[in-house]
């Protein structure tokens, strides 16, 4: 029974690190309906970022909740901008192409950060700094809550409150949900759609940083092939939740990362991301829309 | 062009090209051209659903992996013909290939088409990892080792014609039913779905017969790549290799035999080509500057190279006329 819980309890951390990356998947399809296969090539961007600032500021001598705070912003910096430039450069010329070229321009700008990573950082994996040390924090009997998961989970749900109000409560959270219900109308009552767009790109890249840095802080051996497997677990993720729904994908992140969990520790850890998209492809089938999202039916 | 009409023709002049490269290039040269070959039927068969059906499939390597592992299980165990007629028994087996690639087609194909657009896509890439994990957790087919001493057809030029029959088969199978009924039934749900089954049309059925023949053939592709490798993988067919195959669709121009073969000629050979550079710079550098090169072809020429025309198109177009 403990075991159960300790499960769920890595479960759920492992989960929201989903989430934030599913977030931005997610925000851009809402807005763009185009899978944004380069997502997670950024979160990896962002990852590489905050390990060279970390030494360059040599971080590791003081672990510690203000050197990750910082980390993260760093990190989030550099993925928002990289999710600028990609917006402005590779996606916005092709606005009105067929739905399948902007998928493969993704796939394009995807493969060229992997293999840039390559040359650049170098293909062997490195060792992220220690940003925080890793305590067991409280103790129920034999289950342990440490550190490391606690603030993945505060961190995480920190950013998500965020961008729920950004979302609900601002001003250009409202011109944000008016151009992904249509974008059309929405310009024609004065929202500058170019503009919002980029503004989700830079803030669903900002999350993705965030979960990048979390990642490194838990699992810390970064790569510039890192970014495939979670990229694509936590956009299964956010087409389990309904994709477009900002909800769903955490819902979806949540079943994700305890499903994997409980699948490693009671089934065979090799088949975990079969079992993923096993969950996925049932889903669909029986919901083709996701669990949140809303099918609407095509009519002429 | 009349030899794109004539299935002997056609043959005879890839038999013409075949003879050539045998006699005026080296191993590594061939070796290209083989892989050539098998790219050329991946992108064919993706292209009865991606180009001409307008379902958008992302697990092409998942029914590759299946041919190649059948044709690498049956092949290596199993002999019911004498030695002689041993490339018989190949194409037995690598028919096979194609069936099982095919049944797997049906069973994936039969729940998932029904789902549209994007959805397929990541449906049919999630079938396509299935796949690679399972053969990654059976055992007796290597595991994630791979599957190794699958037997070779021999000389180049034998694995050239081999395969240079199979192109042909799958050339024109997919030419004929394209411009059959069935091929109007095809490009009539990719142009409209709603009209087309106003007109009567099963789109379901349509959808899960491009399906199933495109995964036949893509088995067969797959069955080829395991001969001429000689060792296969799971990492062989990861969704890099589906993403290739999709690419191949597109650069050549959705909806174009011809198209699909030359970007599958493309595809293969401009890494290659790009090798002098890495010796030049000391970086590897192909990567992405083929990356790039997709990027700005998306942008500057999204219909593909050939945007639904075929090459005889083009001939009558251009050089009839000017004739």
């Amino acid at each position: 029974m403990h075991d159960f819980v300790q499960h769920i309890i890595n479960g759920i951390s492992l989960g929201s690190i989903y989430a934030l990356i599913a977030l931005g998947y997610t925000m851009v399809y809402g807005i763009l309906k185009m899978i944004n296969f380069a997502h997670s090539d950024v979160y990896m961007i962002g990852a590489f970022a905050a390990y060279y600032v970390a030494r360059w500021l040599g971080i590791e001598a003081q672990p510690g909740i203000a050197s990750l705070l910082m980390l993260i912003l760093v990190s989030m910096l550099a993925c928002g901008f990289l999710g600028f430039l990609i917006e402005r450069f590779a996606y916005r010329p092709l606005r009105k192409a067929p739905k399948l070229n902007i998928l493969i321009t993704a796939i394009g700008v995807s493969l060229f950060l992997q293999y840039s990573g390559q040359v650049v950082f170098g293909a062997d994996p490195k060792v992220f700094p220690e940003v925080m040390t890793d305590y067991v924090l409280l103790t129920f009997g034999p289950v342990e809550l440490r550190s490391f998961d606690l603030t993945v989970l505060g961190v995480s749900l920190v950013a998500m409150l965020c961008l729920e109000f950004l979302i609900k409560k601002t001003k250009v959270g409202r011109a944000m949900r008016a151009v992904s219900s249509n974008a059309l109308v929405a310009s024609m009552l004065g929202v500058n759609t170019d503009k919002i767009i980029a503004f989700t790109f830079v803030v669903g890249s900002s999350l993705a940083g965030v979960g990048s840095v979390l990642v490194g802080m838990k699992y810390p051996k970064i790569d510039p092939l890192m970014g495939m497997m979670i990229g694509l677990k936590a956009f299964v993720a956010a087409v389990l939740g309904g994709i477009g729904n900002i909800g769903g994908a955490v819902l979806g992140a949540l079943i994700m990362g305890l499903s994997e969990e409980m699948v490693v520790a009671y089934l065979s850890s090799t088949y975990r991301d079969a079992f993923a998209f096993g969950i996925l492809i049932v889903i669909l089938i029986f919901k083709p829309a996701g669990l949140l999202g809303k099918y609407s039916v095509e009519k002429v | 062009m009349g030899f794109l009409k004539r299935p002997f023709l056609a043959f005879l002049a890839l038999a013409a090209l075949g003879l050539i490269v045998n006699f005026g290039f080296n191993a590594y040269i061939q070796l290209i051209v083989l892989f050539i070959l098998v790219n050329c039927l991946l992108s064919m068969s993706l292209n009865l659903v991606n180009g001409y059906t307008g379902q958008f499939s992302l697990g092409h390597a998942g029914f590759m992996a299946i041919g190649a592992y059948f044709t690498a299980f049956t092949s290596s165990k199993i002999h019911f013909l004498p030695d002689s007629l041993q490339l018989l028994e190949f194409f037995v087996f690598i028919f096979g290939a194609g069936l099982a690639a095919a049944l797997a087609g049906f069973i994936v194909g039969l729940p998932s088409l029904r789902l549209k657009g994007d959805y397929l896509a990541i449906v049919t890439l999630g079938f396509g990892e299935i796949i690679r994990v399972a053969l990654l957790n059976m055992d007796f087919l290597g595991g994630p080792r791979g599957y190794s001493g699958i037997p070779s057809f021999g000389p180049f030029m034998v694995s050239f014609l081999f395969a240079s029959v199979w192109i042909l088969i799958c050339f024109f199978t997919i030419w004929r039913i394209v411009h059959s009924s069935h091929g109007r039934g095809f490009l009539s749900v990719r142009e409209d779905e709603i009209a087309a089954e106003a007109m009567g049309i099963n789109t379901t059925e349509m959808k899960v017969k491009a399906f199933v023949l495109s995964s036949f053939f893509a088995g067969v592709a797959g069955g080829l790549f395991a001969h001429f490798t000689a060792f296969i993988s799971p990492s062989s067919f990861t969704f890099l290799q589906s993403v290739n195959a999709v690419i191949m669709v597109v650069l050549g121009g959705m909806g174009s035999m011809t198209g699909a073969i030359v970007a599958a000629v493309l595809i293969t050979a401009l890494p290659e080509l790009l090798r002098p550079l890495q010796d030049l710079t000391g970086i590897d550098l192909r990567m992405v500057i083929y990356s790039l090169a997709l990027i700005l072809m998306m942008i500057l020429r999204p219909q593909g190279l050939f945007g639904g025309y075929e090459l005889t198109d083009l001939w009558r177009k251009y050089v009839r006329r000017s004739a």
